[in-house]
């Protein structure tokens, strides 16, 4: 999302940290040496993001920069630098498909449809009902499980359009689909069976 | 191929408990008191013999990076960084040893903050890794509660405390300085270099950056001896290294094997082959998506290590490996990586951010056939412009992709465009 688009979001008057979140505040910011404490801006940010319906309002990047006795420009900067924090609300399930070439020439094509044609919604939308926003995303990390997603914090590997509708049927009900791989092979090993460490192969299911 | 015996990450695919327990059982925190007693210098001159390069891309030794830290501190702490900021595409290695073997990292973190003379580590993840961080932090708390790291590490007399920091979706801070600055709070855009992070990286400190396997192979080094390190593989070349091998293959995975195995050999032990055979292939990345493209003639032969893929002019990089067979539309694979790198450029150097916009625009344009011959010449002289005129390596990283590409399959782009040009005229 631009800047110029988040201008047009509705802002809330004010954010503070719950007791609670003030308190993990606290224990992040002594992570650091005494007097670097910006450097936990982006935790910070992230608290923040978690605690505000996974969106974060210019309150609370003001909010943090004076916890952080930073300059609020100096926390805009990182807020808009990094693409985890969402400057505008955001559906219920956040799920990001990665279409990046290794993901791509397995077939993110097919999930993206899948995706699409399941939710009515475009990439880059969000649903009436508001449960869920469909987004692209670069490389995730996970290439040799690739077609993949991430749904919020978990990843959705080995897809096909079955299983990524299968996914979000889930997600729709109300239930939280086991995270992973949805094939039956054992995190990254190869599909059939291990070619190495055979004394210890539990192998695919 | 590597024997079972001589591979390092025994719990690669999470078949075993990966906590402290299960750590144990593999041999991880076993003598590590003695290790650390042994004392810098030797696990410096340990890891220079073995040659260990580094795992994460560049390939520069790891023994001689740590010897560029200050031996006498001129009252600055050092500080060791890990890079844990995964996402060069095809690659997905640390991943496995972060939710799989964090105690290796742990230990290793250990190790390697006493042979730079660090007594603080910060290991930088990426934020979309929110479980593999998670086990990692499990490992710390654990390692924190037997008291292996904090106060008095393993009796050792030496303390040193660890700390795991989220990023927040950049890839650019996988480049150090980058990583650096964002740890330091700030946008993750690159430093110029010198000063190198040995003299002065992290809040103005002596830092060294390594990434996460690098520094979870130290102990296992330390342990076996470093001429067992360097029995694997060919001198300069040496060790076990952990491949992930994506794209099309017919069982896609992670698999540690040593050093200089063929390629060939890999993709057909440990990937189930090429989809439709070795004779379908049409073109692989051998070291992550910044590495230029190999024609299937240079796969034929090609050994995985740094020296033979660097006399191939490409590059083992992180050793992840992006299969495609000749149903690939290479043009728009490549199309599609240059809008990776469009978007994941900081912004800070004009030739870069910039021209990542050039060569994914003229890509684009020929991948849907918009494009006439003179843009191909237009594009390869767009990837010199960027090439070696930015402050990172982030524009080589961005450029190489497309010269391969141009170098390796040129004729397929002409035919292509010559066929657009006829359709067109009729």
């Amino acid at each position: 999302m631009s800047a110029q688009e988040a201008a047009n979001v509705p802002q809330p008057a004010s954010f503070e940290f719950t007791p609670e979140n003030l308190e993990r505040a606290k224990k992040i910011i002594a992570k650091y040496p005494t007097g670097k404490q910006q450097s936990a801006v982006m935790p910070l940010l992230d608290l923040a993001q978690r605690q505000h319906d996974n969106w974060l309002p210019i309150a609370a990047m003001e909010y943090v920069a004076r916890l952080l006795d930073m300059a609020p420009i100096r926390v805009r900067e990182v807020a808009t630098f990094y693409t985890m924090y969402n400057h505008a609300p955001i559906g219920r399930h956040h799920v990001q498909i990665c279409t990046t070439t290794p993901c791509w020439l397995r077939g993110s094509d097919t999930v993206v449809d899948a995706c699409e044609k399941r939710l009515g919604i475009k990439l880059g939308e969000t649903t009436a009902d508001r449960q869920f926003t469909l987004a692209e995303a670069e490389c995730l990390g996970a290439c040799v499980n690739a077609p993949m997603m991430q749904v919020g914090d978990d990843y959705y590997e080995d897809l096909t359009p079955e299983t990524t509708v299968n996914v979000l049927d889930a997600l729709a009900r109300g239930e939280k689909p086991k995270p992973g791989n949805q094939s039956k092979r054992l995190t990254s090993s190869p599909e059939g069976g291990f070619t190495t460490l055979l004394d210890t192969a539990k192998g695919s299911d | 191929m590597l024997a079972d015996k001589d591979r390092i990450f025994t719990n690669l695919y999470g078949q075993a408990d990966w906590g402290l327990a299960g750590a144990r059982a593999r041999g991880d925190w076993d003598g590590t008191k003695d290790l650390i007693l042994k004392g810098r210098e030797w696990i410096v001159e340990e890891i220079k013999k073995s040659q260990l390069r580094g795992r994460g891309g560049a390939g520069f030794s790891t023994g001689m990076k740590w010897s560029f830290m200050p031996k006498q501190s001129d009252g600055r702490p050092s500080y060791l960084v890990i890079n844990a900021d995964e996402g060069e595409p095809g690659t997905c290695k640390d991943r496995d040893m972060l939710r799989h073997d964090p105690h290796k990292l742990v230990e290793g973190c250990l190790l390697a903050c006493v042979g730079i003379g660090a007594h603080a580590c910060y290991i930088y993840i990426r934020g979309e890794f929110y479980q593999e961080g998670s086990n990692l932090q499990r490992a710390i708390d654990e390692a924190y509660a037997a008291g292996l790291i904090g106060k008095n590490a393993c009796g050792s007399g030496y303390d040193c405390d660890i700390y795991l920091h989220r990023g927040a979706g950049a890839y650019i801070c996988g480049e150090e300085t980058a990583l650096i600055e964002s740890l330091e709070g700030k946008k993750g855009q690159p430093r110029l270099k010198p000063p190198f992070p040995a003299f002065c990286g992290v809040w103005g400190c002596p830092t060294t950056v390594n990434n996460v396997e690098t520094v979870a192979v130290v102990p296992t080094i330390l342990r076996r001896g470093a001429p067992w390190f360097a029995s694997i593989g060919r001198p300069n070349n040496t060790g076990p290294k952990v491949f992930c091998i994506s794209g099309h293959v017919n069982k896609p995975c992670n698999v540690e094997d040593a050093l200089g195995v063929p390629l060939r050999e890999l993709i057909e032990n440990h990937a189930g082959g090429v989809r439709g055979g070795w004779d379908n292939l049409l073109a692989v990345i051998p070291g992550g998506s910044s590495m230029p493209v190999l024609s299937k003639a240079q796969a034929d032969t090609i050994q995985m290590d740094f020296d033979y893929l660097r006399d191939a002019k490409s590059g083992l990089g992180t050793a992840a490996i992006v299969v495609m067979d000749k149903s690939t539309d290479i043009v728009r694979a490549f199309a599609r990586l240059a809008a990776f790198y469009k978007h994941e450029s900081c912004g800070q150097c004009t030739p870069c951010r910039e021209g990542t916009g050039w060569m994914y625009r003229m890509l684009t344009r020929m991948a849907k056939g918009k494009a006439t011959m003179a843009d191909i010449d237009l594009l390869d002289a767009v990837t010199k412009q960027i090439e070696g005129h930015t402050i990172c390596a982030f524009g080589e990283g961005a450029a190489w992709p497309v010269m391969g590409l141009l170098r390796n399959f040129r004729p397929e782009i002409e035919k292509r465009l010559g066929q657009q040009v006829k359709q067109a005229a009729e």
